[in-house]
């Protein structure tokens, strides 16, 4: 009697966790699995959209590895990207945060001027620094020249577009130092009064007492960055179309990456493989490239902050 | 650590911290002041630029000699310009509700059911988080394409916001965890089945949850490009401001004067919707990452 209806409560409560799951279940299926299945069923297909998949072997997969002359730049340019943006945009983060907490009057106004970037839409925001650091017309050079200083070609000198990019994703820093100043909140006063009286330094007290209580958001901060970069699309596309010039809209065909590939990253290649040379395989194995990449990190950012995941499981 | 003297003058030591407290003060206002700028400069040379005339735009003048407000209207009357709005209120209004609806069951569920299984799911949430959405794209693009035939509309990116969408199940769910178990507990104790306890009970508790969901996918939809290139790039009709402000840029390529107004269009409203709205963006800030 007892065991019956201790089942049936069990089976009844299996019931409720699929039904409230349900949405996501679907989801899961029909926009996560289904679909990578299909990327790799593709990635061995020669198809273009019009005459129907025929297989072709691991052909897609040479191509793109030794033919295909976008790869490995676009390879290349997503690490420089991990290395120099993530990297810039974890210590000014935290910089911003340690400014912010420190401000004593206007402190609310400081804070709301500094995250307001982040909020501004990416088209809309690369389009404004592409206008401010147009060589020949943007406000930044005129300022950089009258005061005497090189002017550089940023988005058109393929040596600066990246860094111009750089500089574009640390005026959007708000969403970093938000998190950082939470964590930063959260070091417990009492030490930093203890070291004062010891006669720490400010640096010594950041190097002991801070940057041990935060590290963990350090290195949330260091894998999402990771992981945003595997997904950096629109700024350096619209960054490389606006400063070339080229007319935006529909069916024209552009090589990505102006100036000389140097703001090509590897989502903008399946857009170009698949949707602009219509081979719809190559784009599906660099696809899967960019999930293997992708996942790696998101396995690290797992592995090293369970609390995402939370207590008691 | 340096005392006054009571009645007396102050010492050295107390005049030397006091020095020290003023330099503090003058050094973190004045890095506080800079950074200040390299924030809100942006902003207003945009906005200087998108009242220039024609003429000056090209010039490196930064102050507009005549102030030219009519730019704006000119912007507002360029063919398209209030279709992509209207677009971009469907897709961003639309998806909103669909997500938030969809997302809180999911949320409630992995928040506060225990079942076999439930830390494989947080991890596949995750996962679907972090997937970059170019890494689906060619079977999702054929799937809407080739077998609904709705290429060249926005619902391939409405529809599958009805189901559950994953950044917001995780945000949700991080801070369902934080409503104590005490609650539901005493809801259940009154005889209320989980959708009553969720309704009554969880659902007016997690109000700012919501809120910051809410805020994260209307300006998610408001501000993505790739998949209105993807899907209604062929169609202007189907634009979106983001997509549309690209090739707005396009048309008009050497009217920095425009371009720069259309693009204080496409900000001003996530602008003036955070100044209502502060605590849910931060707090859902602050749930992404610390929390959990």
């Amino acid at each position: 009697m007892t065991t019956y209806t201790l089942r049936s409560k069990r089976r009844r409560s299996a019931l409720r966790t699929v039904a409230f799951l349900s949405p996501w279940l679907i989801g899961f299926g029909l926009f996560f699995a289904y679909p990578l299945v299909s990327t790799v069923y593709f990635s061995f297909m020669k198809y273009d959209g019009f005459r129907p998949p025929v297989p072709n072997g691991v052909e897609n997969w040479t191509y793109v590895f030794t033919e295909y002359r976008l790869f490995w730049p676009a390879l290349r340019n997503t690490l420089w990207l991990v290395v120099v943006m993530v990297g810039c945009r974890v210590v000014f983060g935290l910089g911003i945060g340690l400014l912010v907490i420190r401000i004593k009057s206007g402190g609310g106004v400081f804070r709301t001027l500094f995250y307001l970037p982040y909020l501004a839409p990416p088209v809309a925001a690369t389009l404004a620094f592409v206008f401010l650091l147009n060589p020949g017309t943007g406000p930044v050079n005129s300022v950089l020249e009258s005061l005497g200083l090189p002017a550089p070609g940023w988005f058109t000198d393929p040596d600066w577009s990246r860094p111009a990019l750089t500089a574009l994703a640390l005026w959007g820093i708000g969403d970093l130092m938000v998190i950082f100043m939470a964590a930063l909140l959260d070091v417990p006063k009492e030490q930093y009064e203890a070291a004062e009286l010891d006669g720490a330094s400010a640096f010594g007290r950041f190097r002991h007492i801070t940057l041990p209580h935060i590290s963990p958001i350090v290195l949330f901060a260091v894998v999402t960055g990771v992981i945003q970069t595997m997904q950096y699309y629109t700024q350096p596309l619209v960054a490389g179309k606006v400063a070339s010039g080229i007319i935006g809209g529909s069916g024209q065909q552009f090589e990505p990456g102006y100036p000389e590939k140097s703001t090509l990253t590897l989502p903008q290649l399946v857009y170009d493989i698949g949707f602009q040379r219509f081979d719809y395989g190559s784009a599906a194995v660099v696809a899967l490239v960019l999930f293997a990449l992708s996942m790696l990190f998101t396995v690290v950012l797992m592995r090293r902050s369970s609390g995402l995941i939370g207590p008691g499981d | 650590m340096a005392a006054t003297h009571r009645g007396g003058r102050p010492t050295t030591a107390a005049r030397a911290a006091r020095r020290r407290a003023v330099l503090h003060w003058i050094g973190v206002h004045a890095l506080a002041v800079a950074a200040a700028l390299f924030f809100v400069l942006p902003f207003v040379f945009v906005l200087l630029t998108s009242l220039m005339s024609d003429q000056q735009a090209l010039t490196r003048d930064l102050v507009p000699r005549t102030w030219q407000w009519e730019n704006y209207t000119r912007v507002l009357d360029t063919p398209g310009f209030l279709t992509w709005w209207r677009n971009t209120l469907l897709y961003a209004g639309l998806g909103t509700v669909l997500t938030v609806v969809s997302s809180i069951p999911v949320a409630y569920a992995l928040a506060k059911f225990r079942f076999r299984g439930r830390r494989l799911a947080m991890m596949l949430v995750i996962s679907m988080m972090m997937l970059p959405p170019q890494v689906i794209i060619i079977p999702m693009y054929l799937f809407w394409a080739k077998e609904m035939d709705l290429a060249g509309t926005l619902w391939p990116l409405i529809v599958p916001m009805a189901f559950g969408d994953a950044f917001s199940v995780f945000l949700l769910r991080q801070f369902l965890l934080t409503v104590p178990d005490e609650y539901l507990d005493a809801a259940r104790v009154d005889g209320c089945g989980e959708v009553r306890t969720l309704l009554k009970v969880v659902l007016p508790m997690a109000k700012p949850g919501i809120a910051a969901v809410a805020l994260f996918q209307f300006f998610y939809a408001w501000n993505d490009y790739f998949g209105p290139q993807i899907y209604a790039s062929e169609n202007p009709a189907a634009w979106t401001l983001s997509y549309g402000l690209e090739s707005f840029k396009g048309a008009h390529h050497t009217d920095w004067n425009l371009t720069m107004a259309a693009t204080v269009l496409v900000m001003a409203p996530v602008i003036l919707v955070f100044f209502f709205a502060q605590r849910a963006f931060v707090e859902g800030v602050t749930l992404t990452g610390v929390k959990g």
